[in-house]
């Protein structure tokens, strides 16, 4: 498998702040990679690097098998971006945006262009400071989706698109990924991250904290269980795995980490089970832990 | 809402109306807290430390009447500065500095006026604050409160500097020069009502006191004592009839109060109609599809309808320049002490010569100032972010800067070449002249605005700091030369290397290939130094 982006221990700091402290992405050639992380944990300082516009202090990355410093021009002809707070001129009409964006880039398609317009519903002959946040986002979306970049990069594309222009957005992805396409997609909604990635990777204070599947991460998690049981439980609480106890006469609640899951639950058969629950983390949980997970560690 | 307001007493409802006004006078100025003390030092230093120098320079009473009476006689001498009231240190300091501190007084007010309106409103920051506790009038309010804070300081400066020369000479010139700064606060307070970008704001407002000093220099030229109709259309022909230093006339502040009163009130007339971001000439829609193909054409585009309000002024202010030079040299007379002050001013030979000789350096310095505003257009790209989505599609950092650069480097050829042709126009002479004259600025002023490549290149954070370049060889070239200030300083202007045309004797193209190069150097070191660093965000 072919790596559209290989990122290994990049360091960035501006000034006394340390941006990205060793910081490791991995996008493999046509899938949907999720980059997630609380504000400021160095999403965006990595795309910037990625896209040529900071260097690095040091740490080795390469976007589709060049150097993005180095090469920044002929590459940025493969990769089309959308930054998460897109500023137009004010006295340019989005359409003329979008046409300057698409020749810049050597062309575009103009069916795809008059489709797009049309189903972000994007009005095109308004003027730069007239769009609202929303429709710069959408003016920005449509010249990349407009493009043929076998790269799209994508920072926090839709935190001002009303659920309607969401849909059309996951659609937009969703095709893009059909036509053999990577994306490289930052983001805080993570029902758009659930339903579009392939692979996500968390960052926090500059670093890859957990990388892989969904399903890889969520295995990683604690499952949580209340049962009711037939008899006192016995010794549950003192399982590898096991944690935040809660015994009242016959009733249980705990938590347990998922690859512990089988233990707990052969022990608690044992004292005979009269209802059970067993909630699966949700992903709020599992990414809540990694945000703040790692808070705990640095005290 | 409407209901609520409608049943309020009307004193209630107007006091709801500034509501926030220290909060965001105390944002004001603590946002200005560099800006304001700097300019206001400046402009003090300028214009208080004129008598010491020349004292040094016409040390005996003769001599300054001497002085006074060959510019008064002069024409373009008038034109620059205005007649001399009085021969007195103060006199000649308020003939000297009274015109260029009140347009730098104008400067920073309209700079500070629209900065905490129109650009606050154009950025969106307003719609946060407006949604606190921040009444319809107070934004505005609060601009011009801080305009008057720094007028304030610096005619207690000026005049405290000054009241060695005599106390009411000193708190008259104060006073005019803080009240023209007041009355541009007042323009940029209407103009910031009018246009939807701070940019237009400030480009209406500036190109109002471009207009009130071009008026105020056609009557000068053709009147010795400031009685002319046009002087008296031109608030800073206000300035120069307050004669500090020589009888003051109190009276004409009143000109000054009444006309600040008018846009005060036109400007909250204007700002209580409107909705906030939206103007009253406001964008039309824009078509579906563009043209624009490359990093050349988007800068074209940007900057070219600045280029032609510049371009109409240079052109016009040519005409009506061209048109007073043989004035100009038929009343000077047979002056010695004149002549050698306009030659060191600007020409070898032919008082006509001199005259278009010093009015080619003036656009010269200008032009300079266009430079620096085209160049760091690229500045103000890339920190308000429209760079960064550019420059991640297949354009070179070069490329992307080199459009801008070939704007302001070829604008201001252009400029110059309109400003040589209105004075040839205007003059009726020869215009192959007066067109070499004013181009043979360009290699200065290529100079600055690589200046100002070269601090974006390198040091982003500071590429501000052209300004200063600029308004530093301005104020050389304009209070330099009566000062016998050392040739070493007067050189640091590279505006000093240039032959003065027409006139000079001998064309020498050696500075103007130097000063070609040198800009040339550092527009290259400075986009070098573009290509290496991180792109600010």
């Amino acid at each position: 498998m072919t790596k559209a982006i290989s990122v290994v221990g990049l360091h960035k700091a501006f000034g006394r702040t340390r941006a990205l402290d060793g910081l490791d992405l991995s996008v493999t050639t046509g899938e949907v990679h999720g980059f997630l992380g609380p504000n400021g944990a160095g999403k965006s300082t990595t795309i910037r690097v990625l896209l040529g516009l900071l260097r690095a202090d040091s740490g080795a990355a390469e976007l589709l098998g060049g150097d993005p410093w180095a090469d920044a021009v002929p590459l940025h002809r493969r990769v089309a971006y959308v930054p998460g707070d897109v500023t137009l001129w004010r006295n340019l009409s989005g359409g003329e945006v979008i046409d300057l964006y698409g020749r810049l880039r050597g062309g575009l398609d103009r069916a795809r262009r008059a489709e797009l317009v049309e189903r972000f519903e994007l009005d095109p002959t308004k003027k730069g400071r007239t769009y609202s946040k929303g429709n710069r986002q959408k003016v920005a979306l449509v010249a990349a989706f407009a493009s043929d970049a076998e790269l799209l990069v994508l920072d926090e594309p839709t935190s001002g698109l009303d659920p309607l222009m969401e849909g059309v957005f996951q659609s937009c992805v969703a095709e893009a990924r059909a036509a053999g396409r990577t994306v490289l997609l930052s983001s805080h909604i993570l029902s758009e991250v659930e339903a579009l990635c392939d692979r996500v990777s968390i960052v926090r204070q500059g670093r890859t904290v957990e990388t892989g599947t969904l399903a890889e991460l969520r295995h990683l998690t604690r499952t949580s269980i209340s049962a009711e049981l037939a008899g006192p439980p016995n010794g549950v609480a003192h399982l590898p795995g096991v944690h935040d106890v809660e015994v009242r006469g016959l009733k249980v609640r705990l938590q347990a980490d998922t690859d512990k899951l089988d233990a707990v639950l052969r022990s608690l058969t044992a004292s005979g089970v009269r209802s059970l629950t067993a909630t699966p983390p949700t992903l709020e949980e599992l990414f809540l832990r990694h945000y703040t997970d790692g808070e705990a560690n640095a005290r | 809402m409407t209901r609520r307001t409608a049943e309020q007493p009307p004193e209630e409802r107007r006091a709801a109306g500034l509501a926030g006004t220290g909060v965001l006078l105390r944002l004001a100025l603590r946002r200005d807290r560099v800006m304001m003390p700097v300019w206001i030092l400046a402009t003090t230093l300028l214009v208080a430390g004129m008598p010491g120098s020349l004292g040094s320079v016409y040390a005996t009473a003769a001599e300054r009447a001497e002085v006074a009476a060959s510019m008064n006689a002069n024409g373009s001498m008038r034109a620059l500065y205005g007649p001399v009231f009085g021969d007195s240190l103060g006199g000649l300091t308020a003939w000297r500095a009274g015109v260029f501190g009140a347009v730098l007084a104008a400067v920073m007010s309209l700079i500070i006026v629209v900065r905490h309106t129109r650009e606050e409103e154009e950025t969106g920051r307003q719609e946060m604050l407006s949604a606190a506790m921040v009444g319809r009038r107070a934004p505005l309010t609060a601009a011009l409160l801080a305009a008057l804070v720094a007028n304030t300081c610096l005619a207690l400066l000026v005049a405290g500097g000054l009241a060695g020369q005599g106390a009411p000479g000193a708190a008259a010139l104060g006073l005019a020069l803080a009240g023209t700064g007041m009355l541009f606060a007042g323009t940029a307070a209407v103009a910031a009502q009018l246009t939807e970008s701070a940019r237009a704001a400030k480009g209406l407002t500036a190109a109002v006191l471009g207009a009130a000093f071009v008026l105020k220099a056609a009557g000068d030229a053709g009147t010795a004592d400031g009685r002319s109709a046009l002087t008296w259309l031109s608030p800073l022909g206000w300035v120069e009839n307050v004669r500090a230093f020589a009888v003051e006339r109190w009276w004409v502040l009143l000109l000054l109060a009444a006309a600040v009163g008018a846009q005060v009130g036109a400007g909250y007339l204007l700002a209580g109609r409107r909705d906030l971001g939206m103007s009253f000439l406001p964008s039309r829609p824009g078509p579906a599809r563009g043209r624009l193909g490359s990093a050349g054409a988007l800068a074209w585009r940007l900057q070219r309808g600045t280029l032609a309000g510049w371009s109409a002024g240079f052109l016009t202010a040519g005409a009506v320049f061209g048109g007073m030079a043989d004035g100009a040299a038929d009343l000077v007379g047979g002056n010695d002490r004149t002549r050698e002050i306009i030659e060191r001013m600007g020409g070898q030979s032919g008082l006509t010569d001199a005259f278009l000789a010093t009015m080619a350096g003036m656009f010269g310095m200008v032009a300079a100032l266009y430079a620096v505003s085209a160049v760091l257009r690229l500045s103000g790209e890339e920190s308000a972010q429209r760079a960064e989505p550019l420059l991640a599609l297949p354009v070179g950092r070069l490329r992307w800067a080199g459009g801008h650069l070939a704007v302001a480097f070829g604008g201001s050829a252009l400029i110059l070449l309109l400003a040589g042709l209105g004075l040839g126009l205007g003059h009726g002479g020869d215009v192959g002249t007066t067109v070499a004259a004013t181009l043979a600025q360009l290699p200065a002023v290529w100079v600055i605005g690589a200046l100002a490549a070269l601090l974006h290149g390198a040091l982003p954070a500071y590429a501000a700091a052209a300004w200063a370049v600029a308004g530093g060889a301005l104020a050389l070239g304009w209070v330099g030369p009566a000062l016998d200030l050392p040739q070493g300083v007067l050189d640091l202007s590279p505006f000093a290397h240039l032959p003065r045309l027409p006139g000079a004797e001998s064309l020498s193209w050696a500075p103007l290939l130097a000063l070609t190069a040198l800009a040339a150097a550092l527009t290259a070191a400075g986009l070098t130094a573009l290509r290496r660093r991180d792109l600010t965000s």
